[in-house]
């Protein structure tokens, strides 16, 4: 496994770390700035209606895939029943890499990599919300406080024992990449599925089987996973 | 191997490869053989991870009498109406063909563990270096008063995948306005644990539709069950003042019935049945008994590799071996399987041996998409398969939950099935 495959990781260590419960949210007038990268799809504000992508008014707080009269992906649909709740840390981890939290989301955006950034925007956002009030503390602008050592992200995997471990993965996830009421992991980017792991591990995923799956496994197991399915054809 | 491999695979698994020559090298025949008996969960498994991942270095036969394999996890919703029963049905084509298993449509019906011989009811003989027993289970006799297997179609147990299954849903389907269907639930342990209360609901769901003053009426010997406040919730929601189940407080453990007569007495006290689904207790499939590595009515094994206490060349997996805390499912089977190709490919290849991970889901469903799970991972230790951290779903959970729980068990059987027969 590459350092360069892990790289998101260490950025979203590096955020979550920093993102005390006390940490004030981000300046929303750069976060105005930021924003225009999204409103080719997604409008905020007076009026705003659902687009390409849902509209963004009361969006902290919402359950994902939350809004009525918005087709959503079957990934997103998911994430929302097993319980994904638009706050900061997982806004964070959604707009950081959307498909390493919502596996198969329809929005086709590569992602915010200045933890800046997203940290701007969601205080941008957070304005066309109205609950609760008391932000920053209280959930959902609280965010918890995980670390990952940098030792933990330069484990080199054995992809052996990932073989042996995938076999795990193959009792549910159906190994022809079928997705009917499982999601699909085959041809996973490496980097997405390690965040994954972690997120699950960290419970910032929320399905109680992947969280029960992910909780047991070692930093050197989540290595060895992610060297196996990188190798993958 | 003459050290202690237990300790040793635990302490040290990245230099297990480095140390291990080939230590059980087929002597003089070629390729080592391994034997797999029973082609269900657990035994289909371990044949394809065998084979697949041996690349050819393991002479791997499965022997299992049925050409069509109709699981047992799912034959519920069969009887309710959500599958149909082709499918439920599997044949062992793949395994052949693409992993080279050598399947053999056959009963076995000896072992001879000084030999390494397994004998066929067609009369011939297999040399094994490894054994794997993956049987299912049996019937207990004499655990029902007035039951054997004789009158199995006048009280079916529908508790082995297919005809026994097609059969009680006839039944069902076949009963008198206001009849009644009965079940005597098995003691523990026994196969699928929410097994008999996901029936309950299944058969309530067809009743509702198509007789709904039909009763329905459980004489268990437990004090409680599976999922029971889930199934207690979803009875009282959606089949109310239809279930009646008398626990052991009640004499629900003191029972009888009558095939010919169509009756069942419980403590005491005869009812008329219309349908009786017998389910009596259990023990392990006939074969691991005639190996001699049953110690009552299962096979203790080691939890490490699921190696039986009785002979470390015979394996037992799933419903008929005895290990600790794991539920006897098919889940269950197909995990304890991955773990024994594992150290068996180990053991006769000198391939690395990964520590043992297990782990258990089961769903069940309780009425049209709502359905409920429990599960659990768990860890070898020198006396069991030890459970580590588990989850169950939770009462009053919303519809949408119960929705996508019943559309993740439809994935699961997609999983798992691709994963036992390729």
């Amino acid at each position: 496994m590459t350092l360069k495959g892990l790289a998101p990781i260490a950025l979203l260590a590096g955020l979550v770390a920093s993102a005390s419960l006390a940490e004030p949210l981000g300046d929303a007038r750069a976060g105005e700035a930021v924003f225009r990268k999204c409103k080719s799809c997604h409008q905020v504000g007076d009026g705003a209606s659902n687009r390409v992508g849902p509209h963004l008014n009361g969006v902290f707080g919402r359950r994902a895939g939350g809004l009525e009269g918005f087709a959503y992906s079957k990934s997103m649909t998911r994430a929302g029943v097993d319980g994904t709740i638009w706050e900061v840390r997982t806004l964070d981890a959604f707009l950081e890499n959307p498909k390493s939290l919502v596996s198969g989301t329809k929005m086709n955006f590569r992602g915010l990599k200045s933890a800046e950034d997203r940290s701007n925007v969601i205080a941008y956002l957070r304005d066309f919300s109205d609950n609760p009030a008391n932000i920053p503390e209280a959930s959902p602008t609280a965010t918890p406080e995980v670390t990952l050592s940098p030792e933990v992200l330069a484990l080199v995997g054995d992809p052996e024992y990932g073989e042996y471990l995938s076999s795990d993965c193959l009792t549910c996830h159906q190994s022809d990449g079928g997705d009917a009421g499982i999601p699909s992991i085959t041809n996973w980017p490496e980097e997405d599925f390690v965040l994954a792991m972690h997120a699950y591990r960290q419970k910032l995923r929320p399905h109680p089987v992947m969280q029960m799956m992910a909780g047991r496994l070692s930093d050197e197991e989540i290595a060895a996973l992610a060297a196996y399915f990188k190798d993958l054809e | 191997m003459t050290f202690n491999r237990r300790k040793f695979i635990k302490t040290s698994v990245v230099t297990a490869a480095a140390l291990s020559a080939p230590a059980v090298l087929a002597d003089g025949h070629g390729k080592p053989r391994v034997v797999v008996i029973g082609g269900g969960a657990g035994g289909a498994t371990a044949a394809r991870y065998l084979a697949k991942d041996s690349k050819g270095a393991l002479d791997v036969t499965l022997v299992e009498p049925s050409r069509s394999y109709y699981t047992c996890f799912f034959s519920n919703l069969y009887i309710g109406g959500f599958r149909t029963i082709d499918s439920l049905a599997h044949s062992y084509g793949t395994l052949a063909a693409e992993y080279g298993v050598n399947v053999v449509h056959d009963w076995a019906v000896d072992v001879d563990r000084d030999a390494k011989t397994v004998t066929l009811a067609g009369g011939s003989t297999l040399s094994y270096d490894k054994l794997v027993l993956s049987p299912g289970i049996d019937f207990v006799d004499g655990a029902v008063e007035g039951w054997d297997l004789s009158t199995q179609n006048a009280m079916p147990h529908a508790y082995k995948g297919g005809s026994q299954t097609e059969l009680l849903k006839a039944q069902i389907e076949a009963m008198p306005e206001g009849g009644t269907y009965a079940m005597v639930a098995p003691p523990n342990p026994y196969r699928c644990p929410p097994g008999p209360y996901e029936r309950v609901s299944m058969v309530a769901h067809v009743l509702k539709a198509k007789n709904p003053t039909a009763k329905i009426l459980i004489a268990d010997p437990k004090e409680k069950f599976s999922k029971m406040a889930l199934f207690q919730e979803g009875w009282g929601d959606n089949y109310a003042g239809m279930i009646d189940w008398i626990g052991s407080d009640f004499g629900g453990g003191d029972v009888s019935v009558d095939p010919a007569n169509m009756t069942l007495t419980i403590d005491g006290e005869e009812t008329p049945v219309d349908v009786c689904n017998v389910i009596p207790a259990m023990k392990a499939g006939k074969i691991a008994d005639m190996a001699g590595v049953t110690d009552g009515n299962w096979a203790p094994v080691n939890a490490i590799d699921m190696s039986t206490k009785a002979d470390a060349d015979v394996y037992v997996l799933g419903d008929a071996s005895q290990q600790g805390d794991m539920p006897k499912s098919g889940f269950s089977a197909n995990s304890q399987a991955k773990v024994c190709a594992n150290a068996i490919r180990g053991a006769l290849t000198g391939s690395k041996v990964f520590p043992a991970k297990f782990s258990n889901t089961c769903w069940s469903l309780i009425d049209t998409d709502n359905g409920v799970k429990v599960g659990a991972t768990y860890e070898a230790t020198d006396e069991k398969i030890a459970k580590v951290d588990g989850f169950i779903s939770a009462t009053g959970e919303d519809g949408a939950t119960r929705k996508a729980t019943y559309e993740e068990s439809i994935g699961w059987y997609a999983g798992i099935t691709s994963d036992m027969f390729g």
